[in-house]
């Protein structure tokens, strides 16, 4: 029998893009809806004194102007903290700013037209009053003694602070043979989906339903949040999540926006729609990183790592992020420093502040970017202090493949990785040694390239330690219904989701292999709090471990249930048949005894031929929760070649290189595609992507035109090799994949450039690693030569 | 005030009243139902709302719909159902060259246009011919590979047939 968990099944649901049929929020129109668009703060901090709507509501279009004495009256506010996060501030946040504007965008007014352009008319027929004041945009200014508060709610700046520590850490630098030490600054930056967020929020007050079309991963989260927030039975809200143009992390936070789309609804009892525009988008979308670490590594004579010293300080806006909060990027960035070595001692602490700008949250691979880029780019100057080569200062720290389990020293617990066999496979692609010949005789004609590598570990399949601890409503549990219909097909009804990274297609491929039938015969249902059970979704990595063993699972137990019967139906014990092409077949023979069509035209439609008390019901429902391990962790390593122009500051990204082990592969194909995407969203950030704010938290470049995201012509092709290490968690064995290549290609990026620029001193530090920051790298390295 | 608009959408004849500030996009998208059409920036840099108007690729964010009076579009829903760019949807489904789908519509519009003009395209000018289609998702790779296969698909078939 063929298995299907392993073959690079193509994407059924690809095809309906493909012909211009796919179906996003943004596509549908209601019967009677209504278009909102939202009056937003120019200010980035202020009083507001004034709201003048009289000229707008003679606009032509305008069915209503609701204001924040209208609008936030019918929705509890909501606060972005985390029980877990010990000492945790965040004020309450509501859909429209009342007394006090916190960043520039920030609604203040929506108008409701028949029309999106008749509500963009009026908006600009509001006219609003703001007193302004002096913005907090700087992080460590925010942080002063005297600076004036970021959100008047808040007791001070200081969002929250951690601080991990093992007993012996200043021994070790105490005694360390060498210390390196640099100071890296990380840009914000945001998720530009190309589908910008889109909501339809439609209440029926004749039954006291709201159904919400909601571009999201995660509907079940949202029918939650709405059902408390705006007060409903949880059974009235539905949430569909259609068709998304790419969440990557952002589409599952709560917004003002689609707040005011449902309250807006309630109280005009139609459907209104909200869609942003990309101005919009850059303007309230959550922005992602915004870090300044200083880093430290203690280093004995052989060159193995003895401790980690880091102070992270991250600032993320005028509020935390609900319900994930604004913390969480930043506590995982102090608890992967250094994830992948043999360390035994660290200290990190972190501090999150308030200031007034968009509020920054989760975005693909959390944290993990900051934390490989400060580990290993001080794992590169130590290579350098210790005189040893990038490879090897690696093999000599990187967790050894049979020590496991393995605790980190800020207490992650690792089942088992491959870290050595990654890094072998790595120098065996990449072929350091051909690369140095290159670069030296290139160097001779003027030009620079460079290499530089990367080691990871990236955190999949969380339970409930991520959220559920800290008593946010964020299930840690999946679930699948799995059915035969009367013609012998199967169906899988789950709530992980899809945004084309192929959930649909893997589940598929996993309910087939338990039924033994081909994937074309398993149809996925996803996305619909009506038509699927509850579950946590997808994020964080949990679309094919957790919802993977959700969905083997739930076939093995529909399994379980159709051999029963046909062992009625057949007068054979059920331990003597299987499954297998599609008909159940005598195990000792091999021959087929009975289709599955056979099986559902009896149970279907003649019931009453089966022998008495046998449970005919081939609907069966699972759900699955991950135990053991708090997280599945995932390893890996990049490399990553470059030439700069010494001249321009411009950087040609040559070749990118990717070792990763995800456990069990259920679909090579796609998991590839995962980590492509995934590197190029990590190249992004670390040479164009950047929000950049004035003094006056503005953002000056928030449009598509300023704003530089990685297009065809500037990324390489990308070469990847894998090792599979399953879980013995699951029976699946599978983990995530989809941060992998976002966690290390920067930082890979970053020791590849300064590998470049090694011949002047010159070295960077911040990223994005834009032409003017290498020239000034340059320059600084030019004037320290000759003015020492 | 409405003006009445007359164009050939797709092969068939339409006749619109629209307001004249009303873009091509909108006018695809709204009034006649054409939803294949993607808008992600509405200012020309993404290239999810590319249409080909009398057969050239154009930003239909940028162009009015009372501009393509008397002239010919071809959407994504034409495209498919005329069947002219079968292998490169074939290859892009084979090749996994789209996640979410939101760029595809315009991936195919550029790489359509760029097969015409240039049917054995280098992987650099591959590239560069998409260097106005955003895609956050795949990372292009595929895509170039994609496009690379039926460009060599079609020129080994052009050969065949001489």
């Amino acid at each position: 029998m063929t298995l299907h968990i392993g073959q690079s099944q193509r994407r059924e649901n690809a095809r309906r893009h493909l012909a211009g049929r796919g179906r996003f929020v943004s596509d549908l129109a209601l019967p009677r809806m209504l278009h909102a668009v939202f009056v937003r703060s120019p200010m980035a901090k202020g009083r507001l004194v004034e709201i003048d709507t009289s000229e707008a509501e003679q606009s032509p279009g305008v069915v209503r102007i609701l204001t924040a004495a209208e609008l936030n009256a019918r929705c509890k506010p909501w606060v972005g903290t985390l029980d877990h996060f010990a000492g945790m501030q965040s004020p309450p946040m509501s859909i429209l700013a009342e007394e006090e504007v916190l960043w520039t965008g920030q609604p203040v007014a929506m108008i409701i037209a028949k029309s999106r352009a008749e509500a963009e008319d009026a908006a600009d027929l509001v006219m609003v009053d703001i007193e302004d004041s002096e913005p907090v945009t700087d992080g460590a200014a925010a942080l002063q003694d005297g600076a004036p508060l970021a959100n008047s709610g808040a007791r001070d700046n200081l969002c929250y602070e951690a601080l991990l520590e093992t007993p012996a850490v200043n021994e070790a630098f105490a005694d360390a043979a060498h210390v390196v030490e640099a100071s890296f600054t990380f840009g914000r930056h945001t998720a530009v989906t190309l589908e910008p967020r889109a909501v339809i929020a439609d209440f029926d007050p004749s039954s006291g339903a709201l159904t919400v079309h909601h571009g999201t991963q995660t509907p079940y989260q949202f029918q939650d949040v709405y059902a408390r927030h705006f007060g409903l039975p949880e059974g009235k809200v539905r949430v569909i999540a259609p068709d998304v143009g790419g969440s990557f992390g952002m589409k599952l936070h709560v917004y003002n926006e689609e707040m005011g789309a449902v309250a807006a609804s309630m109280i005009l009892e139609r459907p209104v729609r909200y869609v942003a525009d990309r101005l919009e988008s850059f303007l309230s979308d959550i922005h992602a990183r915004d870090h300044i670490v200083k880093g430290r590594m203690a280093l004995d004579a052989e060159g193995k790592i003895l401790a980690m010293d880091v102070d992270d300080l991250a600032p993320v806006g005028a509020v935390s992020a609900y319900p994930r909060t604004s913390a969480a990027e930043g506590n995982q960035v102090i608890r992967l420093m250094g994830a992948p070595y043999n360390m035994p001692d660290y200290r990190g602490r972190l501090q999150v502040a308030f200031q007034n700008k968009v509020q920054t949250s989760q975005y693909r691979a959390v944290g993990h970017p900051i934390a490989c880029a400060v580990t290993e780019a001080l794992v590169e100057r130590a290579a350098e202090v210790t005189g040893l080569d990038p490879f090897e200062i690696r093999a000599r720290n990187l967790i050894a493949d049979d020590a496991y389990p393995h605790v980190s020293a800020t207490g992650y617990q690792f089942e088992k990785l491959s870290h050595q066999a990654s890094l072998a496979k790595l120098r065996e692609m990449m072929d350091p040694d051909a690369l140095r010949a290159d670069q030296a005789r290139l160097r001779e004609q003027g030009i620079y390239r460079g290499f530089g590598i990367a080691s990871f570990v990236e955190i999949t399949n969380p339970g409930a330690a991520f959220y559920g601890v800290g008593g946010a409503r964020i299930s840690a549990q999946d679930g699948a219904v799995v059915r035969m219909t009367p013609s012998g097909d199967i169906h899988c009804a789950i709530s992980v989701t899809e945004q084309g990274q192929g959930t649909e297609t893997i589940i598929a491929q996993v309910v087939a292999d338990q039924l033994g039938v081909s994937p074309e015969r398993v149809s996925v249902t996803t996305g619909d709090t009506a038509t699927t059970p509850s579950g946590g979704a997808t994020w964080a990595c949990r679309g094919a471990g957790i919802g993977g063993e959700t969905a083997l699972r739930a076939g093995r137990k529909l399994r379980e249930r159709i051999l029963t019967l046909a062992g009625a139906l057949l007068q054979a014990d059920p331990a003597t048949l299987r499954l297998e092409d599609g008909a159940v077949v005598d195990v000792a023979t091999g021959e087929a005894r009975i289709t599955l069509e056979e099986i559902g035209r009896v149970a279907t439609y003649r019931p009453d031929t089966l022998p008495d008390g046998v449970d005919h019901s081939l609907t069966v429902a699972h759900h699955f929760a991950p135990s053991g391990y708090p997280f599945d962790f995932t390893n890996g390593i990049q490399g990553s070649l470059v030439e700069v122009d010494v001249e321009t500051g411009i950087v040609r990204i040559l070749k990118h290189w990717v070792v990763e082990d995800c456990g069990r592969i259920i679909n090579p194909l796609l998991v590839d595609e995962q980590i492509r995407g995934g590197v190029v969203q990590g190249l992004g950030p670390a040479f164009f992507e950047e929000c950049q704010y004035d003094a006056d938290g503005q953002l000056t470049n928030g449009s598509l035109a300023d704003y530089l995201v990685p297009m065809a012509c500037e990324m390489p092709d990308i070469e990847i090799a894998h090792i599979e290490t399953p879980t013995e968690d699951t029976i699946l064995g599978a983990k995530g994949v989809g941060e992998a290549g976002t966690a290390a290609a920067g930082a890979a990026a970053m020791n590849a450039v300064n590998d470049a620029l090694r011949p002047f001193g010159a070295r960077l530090t911040q990223t994005p690693m834009t032409p003017l920051r290498i020239l000034d790298a340059l320059d600084a390295a030019r004037k320290q030569r000759t003015d020492p | 005030m409405k003006v009445l608009l007359s164009t050939t959408v797709n092969g068939e004849q339409v006749q619109e009243a629209v307001l004249p500030r009303t873009s091509l996009a909108d006018f695809l998208r709204e009034d006649l139902g054409l939803t294949g059409t993607h808008l992600g920036c509405e200012m020309g840099a993404c290239g999810a709302c590319l249409v080909l108007m009398d057969g050239v690729p154009v930003h239909a964010c940028l162009v009015l719909a009372v501009q393509a009076e008397g002239s010919t579009i071809e959407t994504i829903e034409g495209l498919n159902e005329t069947g002219a760019a079968a292998d490169l949807q074939a290859h892009f489904h084979d090749r996994n060259a789209l996640q979410c789908g939101f760029c595809t519509n315009g991936m195919l519009m550029s790489a359509q246009a760029l097969l015409e003009a240039n049917p054995v395209p280098t992987r650099d000018e591959i590239r560069d011919a998409l260097s106005g289609n955003y895609c956050r998702c795949t990372g292009y790779e595929a895509i170039v590979d994609a496009i690379d296969t039926t460009a060599r698909d079609r020129a080994a078939r052009t050969e065949a047939a001489k």
